[in-house]
């Protein structure tokens, strides 16, 4: 009998203790003279069930999870005394087939379609799940055919501000340049996402593929990887990933023989949430402060060190990979309204099952934190749910039956945004956390536009004044001023957006404020 | 950025005297260096202890109690963050998000992230870099 065991060596299930779940398995196998291997893979996003062990035992999948050390011995035995050819095995932590777990099952995977199934480094494995075949169609295609494909597809940049991929990737195709350059923004800064760093960790060759297809179609030959480093594992997986995909003719000098080169290098951050930001992160990559720039002129004609750039999010260069694999319908075909494919939403915070839920634009928040989520970790009820990282909105109940769609959130003055959901019980102080919103904004704000450098810093002292009730009425009114200032007199969203989450929580959750009846904000 | 995280990782530190040199090295001024330094969070200009463990503060954490775990590290090791203990082994410090929210709260201890952190979880994670005789996976030399 011989069996694969595959356990999960990205962040989350590392931090979970991985690393010796897998030493305790090896050295089981061998005191059992047991034939099988291991292969650390990445993780399926399902993070509730890290670390999640899978056997591939007569073409099954199998899934045991969450497991610990101790739990090798029994798992073990278990697959020793199951029946032959049923995929039933007699285990308190066995979960049956992995792709048929619901919370597997139910979403529709096109970005994260591979994530989890094999060594993210192994190139064959790549390649048998439909790897490099969008990169091997780009090549036969001209710069403007791809640039097409993208506009046909309707993908939106997924970093957060949601703009057309393609008319962005256009404005540099068009723009006459000896060189260009593409850079992938990897500083996946807002609290509660962590998609970007599953892709990278678990599939870092299809942002690769993305980067180089992105190359081919406005005929840049060099692109950087803007990487937190706050994300160290990823790190150490994408250095790898380039280096075996430079050896194996995927980037470099003529790459897969087309005649056009693609070098591709990784550059970490320094701990900087502004650095999300696309100006700022170009300022950052030339060395500099990381200063928001102002537009015009837009970095896809003036970006990285002058020259036209393109500046996307891991997620959509990921999905344009799949979209050249799968032709640009395929892609459209998914999604409601002007959001068309698929959302990598990010279940995190006080939640059951927290992870990486890839759907089609259009579900309901409820849908996924009721539906996926099986409410919050603590047990009690759900006060408040954060969407789009720090500078999202706090959204009461009566608001979670948005569907989840850019123009329908923008409608309620909320946002998707990186798809990050942070889910709060009803232990939470909407007044902390409205003042955490301006504290963090004084923290990180690079300092160009003074609403936001001075704004986050006197806003941090109103809301204190109103909880502790002093001059209450007029300090209200200062601070929606304060957010008006600070909305309308900043150049990015660091500023500009700081209020969204400090409004809403006036004004869902004006209780925690101190005083007695609710006001408007 | 990629000196500087060269001379971080070597040398534990960014060294005031360093700025001079890569200054001349970039044909820059001083005070251009300096501007960079001091921008992000990752350059410190005085050395740390052997091990730097930051505490998640973002949303996500805050959700799962990290406020809490932030108060007790603080208190179980007599020190504020940006400040290292007695014993020269531990440096505290705040972090934006590691990237681990759906099992907060999160801490990262050198190059290792922990998830789902309690008061006591901390406190022998404490103990193992603390104690003489352990040498931590991911510590630098």
């Amino acid at each position: 009998m011989s069996m694969t065991f595959f356990i999960p060596q990205d962040t989350t299930a590392l931090a979970l203790g991985s690393d010796s779940v897998a030493l305790t398995m090896a050295s089981e196998l061998k005191e059992r003279g047991v034939e099988g291997g291991i292969i650390r893979n990445g993780s399926r996003g399902m993070f509730w069930l890290e670390p999640l062990l899978e056997v591939e035992i007569d073409g099954s999948r199998l899934g045991f999870g969450p497991v610990k050390s101790s739990d090798m011995p029994s798992i073990l035995d278990s697959l020793n005394s199951r029946t032959k050819n049923t995929k039933s095995v007699n285990h308190p932590l066995f979960l049956g087939e992995v792709n048929e777990i619901d919370y597997l099952a139910r979403q529709q995977r096109l970005t994260f379609n591979r994530a989890g199934v094999g060594d993210p480094l192994c190139i064959e494995n790549y390649q048998r799940l439909s790897g490099f075949v969008g990169l091997t169609h780009a090549i036969k295609l001209k710069g403007q055919e791809i640039v097409d494909q993208i506009k046909d597809s309707g993908l939106r940049g997924r970093g957060g501000a949601a703009f057309p991929a393609g008319i962005k990737w256009q404005t540099v195709l068009d723009t006459v340049g000896e060189q260009k350059y593409i850079v992938c923004n990897a500083d996946e800064g807002d609290s509660g996402t962590f998609a970007d760093r599953l892709l990278m960790e678990a599939d870092p060759y299809q942002l690769i593929e993305g980067m180089a297809i992105a190359g081919l179609a406005v005929g840049a030959n060099q692109g950087y990887i803007y990487l937190r480093s706050e994300y160290p594992v990823a790190h150490k997986i994408l250095n790898q990933a380039i280096e075996r995909a430079t050896e194996a003719g995927f980037l470099g000098e003529n790459i897969c023989s087309s005649g056009s080169d693609f070098f591709l290098e990784v550059r970490l951050g320094a701990g900087a949430y502004i650095c999300g930001e696309e100006t700022s992160l170009l300022e950052s990559l030339e060395g500099k402060r990381g200063m928001v720039r102002a537009k015009p002129p837009l970095p896809a004609i003036e970006g990285l060190f002058g020259k036209p750039t393109v500046v996307n999010n891991v997620l959509t260069l990921g999905a344009v990979a799949s979209i050249l694999e799968q032709g640009s319908k395929t892609y459209k075909d998914f999604g409601m309204g002007r959001s068309r494919g698929t959302l990598a939403v990010q279940l995190a915070g006080n939640v059951k099952r927290g992870g990486v839920i890839e759907l089609a634009f259009g579900v309901t928040l409820r849908e996924v934190v009721e539906g996926f989520g099986c409410g919050t970790y603590s047990g009690r009820p759900i006060r408040a749910i954060q969407m789009g990282g720090p500078l999202g909105a706090f959204l009461p109940e009566s608001q979670w039956d948005t569907p989840l769609d850019y123009e329908s959130f923008a409608a309620i003055k909320a946002m998707i945004g990186h798809g990050g959901i942070v889910v709060f019980d009803d232990t939470v102080d909407m007044a902390a956390q409205a003042r955490f919103a301006m504290e963090f904004c004084a923290v990180e704000s690079c300092g160009k536009c003074t609403p936001c450098r001075i704004g986050a810093t006197r806003g941090v002292e109103v809301i204190d004044r109103i909880v502790q009730n002093e001059d209450r009425d007029n300090n209200l009114i200062l601070l929606t001023d304060l957010c008006d200032t600070m909305e309308f007199g900043s150049l990015c969203a660091m500023g500009g957006m700081t209020p969204f989450p400090v409004r809403s929580a006036l004004a869902y959750f004006a209780e925690d404020f101190g005083g007695e009846s609710p006001r408007e904000n | 950025m990629p000196l500087l995280h060269a001379v971080k990782h070597d040398v534990g530190y960014i060294p005031d005297d360093s700025v001079e040199q890569i200054a001349k090295g970039f044909n820059l001024s001083r005070a251009e260096v300096h501007g960079v330094i001091s921008f992000y969070h990752d350059f410190n200009t005085s050395p740390t202890g052997q091990h730097c463990v930051q505490i998640c503060r973002a949303e996500a954490c805050q959700s799962m109690g990290s406020r809490q775990i932030e108060a007790h590290a603080k208190k179980s090791l007599g020190i504020e963050y940006g400040e290292t203990t007695k014993d020269g082994k531990v440096t505290l410090q705040p972090v934006y998000c590691l990237g681990n929210c759906a099992c907060s709260p999160s801490i990262r201890i050198d190059d290792d992230i922990h998830a789902r952190v309690s008061a006591a979880s901390f406190d022998q994670l404490m103990a193992e870099l603390r104690s003489p005789a352990t040498t931590h996976a991911g510590g630098k030399k």
